[in-house]
């Protein structure tokens, strides 16, 4: 039996999230798969144009409908069931989005969900992680259910572009509820690469101090033209934003170059990081466990080290 | 009456490196420390908090596991839960499982709102929640930092990729915490007391009408990739040297 892959989009409304071009990546690899993506949006054209150009994606489908404005499992789970009735698999990002929504339509199916899916062994049989990275599980889905999967977008590439899938437009006839209503969103606006797809990033832990000193993060970030990340005790001391959290329950990356500033290295930031090329850690306890992990280690103080990397940078 | 229901689950503490066995079968978890799951104890915090701002009235904590998990829901009755009731199970249970029972548990106690931990530290799965409003056909606030009752709705503000976002859901409705929401109480010596005298009733799968079902095998466990050492500088100048090397600055 051939597989057919449907992978939901996260987008914002007018660009896809980083993220679905990886998970579009991840949905390529089950063997013998036809992917299409699935755009829920009230006016998803732009979202669909982009999500067209991905390598490996055949159809692009697009569902405009007015409660579509804002994206919200609650409504968006059964449109995605009612589609998903041709596909053997449904995929989609273990962004907010993708772990919000997911686990809603594997369970409106009545199927398990591979949250964090690492690897694909076979079209049933999946690699994924548990204890925050400590273990790798291999699990098998019955051959007989579809099979609901969220994608750890640090474990795979993102796909190429240069294709070009159709679009279709597709209509749902489910009942959506009105519950759930959308109040806004609080975003911190910067121009800085975004923490989930950059090649660097700069990272700071609770060592900083303050919110004010948290600022060397940003600027050693900005000179080095990389996202900026925090650990968990920096964002719980109100020294940097939620979304910024870096770890088992913040975010899970795979950057070129991270530098930790100031991290001591706790095992639930260390399963969020060690996708990254290479890890750099500038901390003064020869004995944090960032350094265990760390491809290149210098033991200093962080307010001493880091204005002197900024100088040496600075001067090429 | 308003009623809360917090799910507690039993998992090897946070601070334990859980190790996998050399033949594959599993990890090791014999003679190892065991909690309540810390968003699970951020979920119970919440509901005793609302629950003293008079927006409800009793807090039941409720879980699926072995007798022993009765430790974990004595704890949680010493924070402060009024009742607990656990459906025994020798197996651990998948999250569709814990999901359909929590659904029928939320229908037999006409509870007005479900309170659960994001993700439990063991599985990482995340979908217990969002499983359960889908069974239950009510709404989710997942993810959430900040908790507001408005009558008969709520107003949940929750941790996503862009920031803080804000959803208003009607009652009855599942939250699943965060873990900037709240910080949890310590327990204290005379609640230890209190709480054995507190009821907690143990049930079967087949009192909620769930047939429990393992819907993914695990059929091998590995321990993760490690990374090869990495290399001591002495100071900025030979870190920038480094890092050029790479071709990273």
């Amino acid at each position: 039996m051939s597989s057919k892959v449907l992978v939901v989009a996260d987008h914002d409304g007018s660009k896809l999230n980083a993220g679905t071009a990886r998970a579009v990546k991840a949905a390529s690899t089950v063997p013998g798969a036809e992917v299409h993506v699935l755009v829920l949006a009230a006016d998803g054209a732009a979202v669909a144009a982009a999500a067209a150009e991905l390598a490996g994606v055949s159809k692009v489908l697009v569902a405009n409908r007015a409660e579509n404005t804002h994206l919200m499992a609650a409504v968006l789970a059964p449109q995605v069931v009612e589609i998903a009735a041709g596909y053997t698999h449904v995929f989609g990002p273990s962004s907010s989005f993708g772990k919000d929504l997911m686990p809603r339509v594997a369970a409106l199916l009545g199927v398990g969900q591979v949250s964090d899916l690492m690897s694909v062994e076979g079209t049933h049989t999946f690699k994924r992680p548990i204890y925050a990275g400590n273990a790798i599980i291999t699990v098998e889905s019955p051959a007989d259910q579809k099979v609901v999967v969220t994608v750890r977008t640090a474990s795979f590439e993102a796909a190429a572009t240069g294709g070009s899938a159709a679009i279709e437009a597709v209509s749902t006839s489910a009942a959506l509820p009105s519950h759930t209503r959308f109040v806004g969103v609080q975003s911190a606006k910067s121009d800085r690469p975004d923490l989930q797809s950059a090649a660097k990033v700069v990272s700071g832990g609770r060592a900083l101090g303050s919110k004010e000193q948290f600022s060397l993060v940003f600027g050693l970030a900005d000179q080095m033209g990389a996202a900026v990340g925090a650990s968990r005790a920096a964002v719980d001391a109100g020294y940097a934003p939620n979304e910024l959290q870096v770890g088992q329950t913040g975010k899970i990356i795979a950057p070129e170059l991270y530098l930790a500033v100031g991290i001591s290295g706790a095992i639930q930031h260390l399963t969020g990081i060690k996708d990254a090329k290479t890890i750099v850690a500038i901390n003064k306890d020869p004995e944090a466990p960032i350094f265990e992990v760390a491809d290149i280690a210098l033991v200093a103080d962080l307010f001493v080290a880091v204005p002197e990397l900024q100088a040496a940078l600075k001067a090429g | 009456m308003r009623r809360i229901l917090v799910g507690i689950k039993r998992v090897v503490d946070y601070s334990v490196r859980v190790r996998v066995k050399p033949d594959g079968t599993g990890v090791a978890l014999d003679g190892v420390k065991m909690s309540i799951n810390p968003f699970d104890e951020i979920a119970l915090e919440e509901a005793l908090r609302i629950k003293e701002r008079g927006e409800a009235d009793e807090v039941v904590a409720i879980s699926i596991g072995t007798d022993d998990t009765q430790q974990q829901l004595r704890t949680a009755l010493a924070m402060g839960a009024d009742r607990a009731l656990l459906v025994k199970s020798d197996e651990a249970v998948d999250p569709l499982t814990a999901a359909q029972v929590f659904t029928a548990m939320a229908k037999a106690e006409d509870a007005r709102l479900v309170i659960v931990g994001k993700q439990a530290i063991d599985d990482d799965a995340n979908q217990t929640g969002q499983m359960l409003a889908a069974l239950w056909d009510r709404p989710q606030a997942t993810f959430a930092s900040k908790v507001e009752i408005i009558g008969d709705m709520l107003r949940v503000t929750r941790e996503v990729d862009a920031g803080l976002e804000t959803l208003e859901v009607d009652l009855p409705a599942v939250i699943t915490v965060d873990l900037r929401l709240n910080e949890p109480r310590y327990v204290k010596l005379p609640d230890i007391m209190k709480a054995k005298k507190k009821p907690l009733e143990v049930k079967s799968f087949a009192d909620y009408g769930v047939a429990p079902t393992q819907r993914l095998k695990a059929t091998h466990y590995a321990a993760p990739a490690t990374r090869s050492k990495g290399i001591v500088v002495k100071d900025v100048a030979e870190l920038v040297d480094a890092l050029k090397k790479k071709g990273l600055v």
